[in-house]
């Protein structure tokens, strides 16, 4: 049974992961340099715990599906705001994303000590979301839910997209070959990443909703031990490939789980999970170069 | 090979050459780009290595500079072997070059781009000082403290020359000097280099104007596709030898360029067309392309047409000449890649388009054969892709184009450039376009792939489409072309397609 | 002390280890590299400088702190100047690698609870005469000895950057490396130096943290400064003195609380932590169009 929980709460850790490793390989795809992940699943995750708390009674169980919905578009406008400076005034993105990501930290730690505090107000974090507003467990004894089965859905989604498509194919080549694909493509590029800009978005804002609605049940300061940046490692890893994103972040999901029992039970720090991904993102780097591609995609000059 | 039948009596040498190549030989992948080339540069001479586009002139000079290294072969500077591991090394034995391309940067001064490479303290007042010193010398004008942005061509390159000397170049090589410049200018320029030689340094020109040779070199050496095939001093040899010796085919000279022109056969429009474009034309009911008092700028802002009108007819080829760069805005305006800032433009519906860049702006490398197929049509594709049906247009392109690869699934990267360019042409062409516009399309390919893209060229005209084509080479223009438009000071003037009336129009109104 | 002294003494707290690694990345970008991993040579550098000052005193402290942000931007050298792999994913990855490792190393050595150990930090020098003028005086010229060694370094590299001939080497590479190398410079010797001495201040900034301020190591301590040094250099324009003014506006944004709190305003205080970044997009958006980053920043150019 031990052994059981300790496989679901590898997969329950895999989740966000797969998501926000989606999220930036849609993005890295697309020729978006999104590091901002993090701060798009934050927001996401305060936008869904607002919802779920707002309307849980109003709406009855039907408040998850407005929940998840709220979360994404809160994902949408946070990814937007880094899309449009980038369109407007030529900010990098790689720039405007992190700076949006330490905003939203601030943002959520505001309101969970402001106006989404408990009724008590001892404790910086929201009342818990009924649980009419929680996502259904999938193995029942188990912490497991069903943002699982949203996370392999969206993979497959994705990789069908990527693979079958037009728009996908579009997508596809401007990372690829961004000057070839607005040449010969005759692909309005500028318009497309805007658009891949605020799809990983929401992505990364439904991964925080999940968060909120399948695991935390309520909205903390430190709601994600940076999902949003280990996504980075988990689609690299995964070369872009949405269904290798579930490997990876089904892997580091457990590299992650692993850590934090070896702290327990063996003093190991689990801070030896981070290095390890960065170790990863570096292999790939290396084996990238020997293969003489150093690049898993290449960017607009 | 390096000595040839041609060769007339060697030159007395009493003292060590300035600078001398023996035996070079350099590959680049398979393209053998020189083959055991050997040149002598002697002290106080202006020495013209002379050669056809891709003899490999440029590639030997830079081997001497340090910025590539010959596979074989030795380098020695005032008698002395030398190795260079780079450009630094050369600088060092007092070698200066001033490529086709200048490598300045546009970002610093005048007097920040002289003193670039130096050690220790920048002084720019000192180095103002020695600029000043070497323009007077040599009858040059530069401020020290203005923005190498805001100079002309022919500042630059004046900068360039002062910047060698600067470092003590008493070797200077000049890769195609005259080709950025005003005649007045090329009037200047060679009064200069003669003064710098007389003053006991060393003048090498590539070129591959036979008239600048003759009328400024004192000996010349000829190389045709890698190899020396003739040295010697330029009082010995006439205009005939050299031509013959660049072109490799005695009766290849401009007397049989003149018989080929008359012997063309129509449509010519030459009446129709000769004159100066600004006015409007009568649009003929062929017409595919007609423009109209159209403006357009650049990705830099720099104005590239003024107010020009022209229109070209279905079944037509017309040519563009234009010096490095400055038809690029205008062939992607024409190509219906960008929109004019001023005029009326109409262009047929679909439209094919070969850049130069091949491997940046026509295929992704990365991907395979298929999807560069379908990457043609991406931008108005919709739903599902149907990849099997693009496949299956990828295979008959590759089997009718004749395009080497292991199958339509292969990498487009992992393609010879004439196969990716033989692919790219048979996209573009599988649309039935009505207008093909087409950028320096042979450019580095092979003698076989070059005649293969040549030949579509020909059919694609003869099945109707009009061809839009900018060439560097003004031979592959002069051959194509019905007529050839030359691009000059932001207009057009229209000319017979011939070499020496394309070369005239070009030098004519240069700057 | 007065609410403007506070204000003033805030500013330069937070803008000193900002400008160290601000300074550092100038130089890195204007060689044409952007080195995301700069967060990682922060937080190198506060825990080497954390480990060094209790056995060896603050300034031999100070130079293991730079040594250990050189040694992280080393490793970032290597991918991307040898292996020529893409900047931000390696600058990412080798962030993310110290991040880690130096809270492994932590906890490994001091525990996972991380007693709170904490050290002496660097005495306060106050410069005779200028210490002593009103309300700046104090503010300015009354700091950690190691914030006077910012106020020469950074004329210093000024002067280098502009009147010398490396600096002059350094620019063109950033501008045009075919160019560059075309006049005799070796631009992969020139960003691979640049690299290191970014590395350099990073860790010194890291070591500001913990030897001048803090006292104590805290894992993540760099708290994204890295990520801000990197937006306060396109705010500066790429101009050691413009991204030190840069870096004092920020600074001055953060250190807004106290002005407000003397006020009396009643203003969530998430909005003063939140404040500097929202002015550095909005200050990015403002500069849009008017400064132009280094022609070769991040990309390579062969020749």
């Amino acid at each position: 049974m031990a052994a059981l929980a300790l496989f679901a709460d590898a997969l329950v850790r895999a989740i966000p992961l797969i998501l926000t490793g989606l999220a930036v390989a849609l993005a890295f795809r697309g020729g978006v340099l999104n590091l901002g992940a993090e701060g798009q699943l934050i927001v996401g995750a305060a936008a869904s715990a607002a919802v779920s708390i707002r309307w849980e009674h109003a709406l009855g169980s039907a408040v998850i599906i407005f929940a998840l919905i709220g979360g994404a578009l809160a994902g949408v406008i946070w990814a937007a705001i880094a899309a449009e400076l980038k369109r407007r005034f030529s900010v990098l993105e790689i720039i405007s994303t992190i700076m949006l990501n330490f905003i939203a930290i601030h943002l959520v730690s505001f309101l969970v000590r402001g106006p989404m505090q408990e009724p008590t107000h001892i404790y910086p974090q929201t009342p818990s979301i009924a649980a009419s507003a929680r996502l259904p467990l999938v193995i029942q004894g188990t912490r497991l839910h069903a943002g699982l089965i949203i996370a392999l859905a969206l993979a497959g989604i994705l990789y069908w997209i990527f693979r079958d498509t037009a728009a996908g194919f579009r997508i596809r080549a401007v990372g690829a070959g961004p000057r070839a694909a607005q040449s010969a493509g005759l692909i309005d590029i500028d318009w497309l990443s805007w658009k891949v800009f605020l799809c990983s978005g929401a992505i990364a804002g439904l991964a925080g909703a999940i968060e909120v609605n399948g695991v935390t049940f309520a909205l903390y300061e430190n709601i994600s031990p940076g999902y949003g940046y280990t996504a980075i490692a988990v689609a690299l890893i995964a070369a872009l490939n949405p269904l290798g994103v579930i490997a990876s972040g089904l892997f580091f999901g457990a590299l992650e789980t692993g850590a934090i029992a070896l702290q327990r039970d063996f003093a190991i720090p689990s801070s030896i999970a981070s290095m390890t991904e960065a170790l990863f993102i570096l292999a790939t780097l290396v084996l990238g170069s020997i293969r003489g591609r150093s690049l898993l995609f290449s960017r607009r000059e | 090979m390096s000595s040839d039948a041609q060769q007339p009596s060697p030159t007395a040498v009493a003292e060590a050459a300035d600078l001398e190549l023996r035996d070079v030989s350099k590959r680049f992948g398979k393209v053998v780009a020189l083959e055991n080339a050997s040149i002598k540069i002697q002290r106080g001479s202006v020495h013209a290595l002379l050669g056809e586009n891709g003899a490999g002139k440029t590639t030997l000079m830079r081997i001497a500079f340090g910025l590539i290294a010959p596979d074989s072969g030795s380098i020695s500077v005032r008698g002395e072997r030398v190795r260079f591991e780079s450009p630094a090394d050369a600088i060092a034995a007092r070698i200066g070059m001033v490529h086709q391309q200048f490598s300045l940067i546009p970002q610093m001064t005048v007097a920040e781009n002289v003193a670039l490479g130096g050690r220790g303290r920048y002084d720019r007042n000192a180095v103002a000082r020695a600029v000043n010193a070497i323009s007077s010398r040599m009858a040059m004008k530069l401020d020290p403290f203005a923005m190498v942005s805001t100079l002309t061509s022919s500042e630059r390159q004046k900068l360039e020359i002062i910047r060698t000397l600067a470092h003590d170049a008493r070797i200077l090589i000049l890769d195609e000097p005259t080709a950025v410049l005003t005649p007045h200018d090329i009037g200047d320029l060679f009064v200069q280099l003669r003064a710098f030689a007389s003053d006991g340094g060393s003048v090498v020109l590539i070129t591959h104007k036979l008239r600048d040779a003759l009328a400024h070199a004192d000996e010349v050496t000829v190389l045709r596709q890698g190899h020396v095939v003739l040295n010697s001093p330029m009082a010995a040899v006439n205009q005939q030898q050299l031509a013959g010796a660049m072109l490799g085919d005695i009766a290849r000279d401009t007397a049989r360029d003149t018989a080929r022109d008359t012997a063309r056969d129509p449509p010519r429009h030459t009446a129709r067309h000769t004159a100066q474009t600004s006015s409007p034309e009568v649009t003929r009911p062929t017409t595919v392309l007609e423009l109209t008092d159209v403006t357009i700028h650049d990705d830099h802002g720099i104005e590239r047409l003024n107010k020009v009108s022209f229109g070209i007819a279905a079944g037509e080829v017309v040519g563009i000449a234009a010096l490095e760069g400055s038809a690029s805005a205008m062939l992607r305006m024409i190509g219906g890649r960008l929109e004019p800032d001023t005029g009326r433009i109409t262009r047929p519906e679909r439209i094919g388009f070969v850049p130069e860049d091949r491997q940046n702006e026509a295929i992704i490398p990365t991907f395979s054969l298929t999807e560069n197929m379908a990457l043609g049509s991406a931008g108005s594709l919709s739903g599902r892709m149907h990849w099997t049906d693009v496949r299956q247009k990828t295979e008959a392109i590759v089997a009718e184009y004749d395009v080497r690869a292991s199958s339509a699934m292969s990498a487009a990267g992992s393609l010879s450039g004439g196969n990716q360019q033989k692919f790219v042409l048979g996209r573009e062409l599988s649309s039935n376009p009505g207008l093909l516009v087409l950028e320096n399309p042979t450019q580095g390919l092979d003698v076989h792939a070059a005649g293969a893209i040549h030949e579509r060229i020909r059919r694609a005209k003869a099945a109707g489409t009009a061809v839009v084509i900018y060439s560097s080479d003004l031979d592959e223009l002069a051959e194509l072309s019905d007529r050839v438009m030359v691009v000059n000071n932001r207009k057009i003037s229209v000319t017979k397609a011939d070499r020496n009336s394309i070369g005239e129009k070009l030098l004519d109104t240069a700057g | 002390m007065s609410t403007l002294q506070s204000f003033l003494e805030g500013t330069i707290r937070t803008a000193t280890p900002l400008a160290f690694a601000a300074l550092g990345e100038t130089v890195v970008e204007r060689s044409g590299v952007i080195n995301i991993g700069l967060e990682g040579a922060i937080i190198a550098g506060a825990l080497g400088g954390f480990m060094a000052a209790g056995p060896a005193g603050a300034w031999a402290a100070f130079a293991v702190a730079g040594l250990s942000g050189m040694l992280i931007a080393f490793i970032f050298a290597l991918f991307a100047i040898r292996l020529r792999s893409d900047q931000i994913i390696s600058g990412t990855a080798i962030s993310l690698l110290s991040l880690g490792l130096t809270a492994t190393l932590y906890r490994q050595i001091y525990g996972v609870t991380g007693a709170s150990s904490s050290i002496t930090t660097m005495g306060v020098t106050r410069v005779p005469w200028l210490s002593s003028i009103p309300v700046i005086g104090s503010s300015l010229f009354a700091q950690p000895d190691i914030t006077y060694v910012l106020y020469a370094l950074v004329p210093s590299v000024w002067w280098w950057m502009y009147h010398t001939h490396a600096g002059l080497g350094l620019r063109a590479s950033g501008e045009d490396a075919r160019a560059a190398e075309a006049a005799g410079i070796s631009v992969s010797r020139t960003r691979f130096l640049a690299i290191l001495f970014g590395g350099l201040l990073g860790g010194t900034a890291g070591g500001v943290l913990v030897i001048a301020q803090a006292g104590s190591f805290a894992e993540g301590m760099s708290a994204g400064r890295g990520f801000i040094a990197i937006a306060v250099v396109v705010l500066g324009r790429w101009h050691p003195l413009g991204v030190v003014a840069a870096a004092l506006v920020f600074a001055a944004a953060s250190a807004l609380q106290y002005l407000f709190q003397a006020m009396g305003w009643d203003v969530p205080y998430q909005t003063f932590l939140a404040l500097p970044y929202v002015l550095t997009l909005l200050g990015l958006a403002g500069i849009a169009g008017k400064a132009t980053a280094p022609g070769a920043l991040g990309k390579w150019q062969s020749r």
